[in-house]
């Protein structure tokens, strides 16, 4: 029998909390988790620790629990919302150093890629003005690599070298994976192991890195859901499960 | 007492914006992704010769088509998506065989970029750019230092002043007032404001006082007609992009784009069919009707 039909909480569902998680204590700003198990993560905190988290429907307007209306953030606005710094975005990565510069531009030599992404977005605005979280959901040495092919997200060291305009507002909370929690709380501002997901091994978290990581030596679990919290993922949140579209369980 | 003189009537046809377009232009596109494009005008500008173009665009496929054409010589972006399909494939094919320079900037760069052209400013600083690559990829790229205290370092993003902007909107009289019904405006007022001359297709044209009959509020005035040359009325006219709330993207359609976008022989035969070069608007509208009825 699989977690789900156990009642235990599937890895996504662990997912999910790790980030939640990321939200937590940031008072009233806007959410801005881009992927499924980070928008499910972002309405579970609005719906328990967070309260006063804005969120939007995706397109131009901030909703509230209920999907009532509450404001109106068209691009233009919400490009100021990020200069202003009243936000916290978690953004995927194709590729994330051990610094936490991330690309989703391209794979390659720039000028003429291997393999053209998305382009650049708004990861240099973001990572210079409001805090970023990275939601990775497919753990690989490709992702977790020495070093990104284009700088998109500014990491710590690139934005140390760029000076004190960089680093001003600059900070990235963490790093979730579907293998577990990351964050840069370490001398150099390196990457650090903070937990892993239950049913996941440190040593199979080094295998998936590409970089070397800070291990601590006491490495606890990623966090349950309550049983509140995992019948507000399965029935509220994401009743269709779109999180397992995102992490094999 | 007679009445007032009228102002100028500025409607015309896709042909005749395209007439007023030549090659190695720069053109700015508004919309953002898939969202709010105006693919008729792009349509006619692919059934043209206009070509080697700089094309300023939060880029969707607009670029794609104009990219799988072969139309562009340098492309200035922060993305190219189709939103629910995140990457544009034609835009892929021709970024992984080099077709075109580009010019690689952040959202928020591009967006003052244009509040710099439509101001008449050479720049406007702004905090993002530094310590990412687009620096690397943009050299010609400065930076500027606060005045006061603070002594600040940003990044001056130059101007994107662009020879024609075309976008598409909900609606528009005849003299070039153009209204937003939907959620986001995007930009396309600072397109046209930043433009020598500006292009406004909507989907419908109306008579002035109709803009704000019923309960429509006047901020949804998005253009207004000083900064623009002409009015097209295309209805569907963005299509297979959205435009609510006249209709939501042609999600279907847009699968069947990418698909053969992703596959140089069944692109030949969608181009054939959607986008033959003696082709116009109606015969776009009617080939997509029967395409959508044989999918029943």
């Amino acid at each position: 029998m699989n977690a789900y039909a156990t009642g235990a909480a599937t890895r996504a569902e662990t997912c999910v909390i790790a980030c939640a998680e990321a939200w937590r204590g940031d008072g009233e700003i806007l959410a801005s988790p881009m992927g499924a198990v980070p928008a499910a993560g972002a309405r579970l905190a609005r719906l328990t620790f967070a309260p006063d988290l804005l969120l939007t429907d995706g397109e131009a307007t901030l909703v509230g629990p209920a999907s009532e209306v509450e404001g109106w953030l068209p691009y233009r606005r919400h490009l100021a919302l990020v200069t202003g710094g009243r936000r916290h975005v978690m953004m995927g990565a194709s590729q994330i150093d051990r610094f936490g510069n991330q690309n989703i531009s391209c794979i390659g030599d720039w000028e003429q890629p291997a393999r053209q992404l998305l382009g650049v977005r708004g990861a240099p605005v973001n990572t210079l003005n409001n805090p970023v979280s990275y939601w990775i959901p497919r753990h690989s040495p490709r992702v977790f690599v020495e070093q990104v092919d284009m700088i998109c997200g500014v990491g710590h060291d690139s934005a140390r070298a760029a000076g004190p305009s960089a680093t001003r507002f600059h900070r990235i909370p963490r790093v979730v994976s579907d293998l577990g929690v990351f964050d840069f709380a370490t001398p150099d501002r390196s990457m650090r192991l903070v937990s892993v997901h239950p049913g996941v091994t440190v040593d199979r978290v080094r295998e998936a890195t590409g970089f070397a990581l800070t291990v601590p030596d006491d490495v606890p679990y990623t966090r349950a859901p309550s049983p509140a919290e995992l019948a507000l993922i399965r029935e509220v949140v994401d009743p269709d499960r779109t999180r397992d579209r995102e992490v094999r369980s | 007492m007679t009445a007032p003189p009228h102002a100028r009537d500025k409607t015309m046809t896709p042909e005749e914006v395209v007439g007023r377009l030549s090659s190695g232009m720069t053109i700015g596109i508004g919309g953002w992704g898939s969202r709010r494009k105006p693919m008729a005008l792009v349509r006619a500008l692919l059934r043209s010769p206009v070509t080697d173009l700089t094309v300023i665009s939060y880029g969707g496929p607009d670029v794609g088509l104009l990219a799988a054409a072969g139309r562009i010589a340098r492309l200035v972006t922060a993305f190219v998506t189709l939103d629910s399909v995140p990457l544009e494939p034609h835009y892929r094919a021709a970024r992984q065989r080099g077709a075109f320079a580009l010019t690689e900037i952040d959202e928020a760069m591009f967006m003052w970029g244009l509040h710099a052209a439509a101001n008449r400013l050479p720049f406007l600083p702004v905090r993002a750019g530094i310590g990412s690559d687009v620096m690397r990829v943009n050299p010609e790229l400065r930076t500027v230092t606060s005045p006061y205290e603070d002594g600040e370092e940003f990044v001056a993003m130059p101007a994107l002043r662009m020879d024609a902007a075309l976008v598409h909107l909900n609606r528009a009289d005849r003299l070039g007032n153009g209204q937003y019904l939907g959620p986001d405006p995007y930009f396309d007022d600072l397109f046209c404001e930043a433009a020598d001359a500006a292009y406004v297709s909507c989907e419908r044209i109306v008579e002035t006082r109709e803009l704000t009959e019923g309960s429509t509020a006047p901020q949804t005035l998005l253009v207004q007609r000083h900064s623009v040359t002409g009015v097209v009325e295309t209805p569907g006219g963005a299509h297979f992009t959205s435009c609510v709330p006249d209709h939501p993207r042609d999600e279907p359609f847009q699968k069947a784009y990418a698909a053969a976008a992703a596959d140089p022989a069944a692109w030949t035969e969608f181009a054939a069919r959607f986008l033959p070069p003696d082709g116009d608007e109606k015969g776009y509208r009617q080939a997509v009707r029967t395409w959508h009825e044989e999918q029943k």
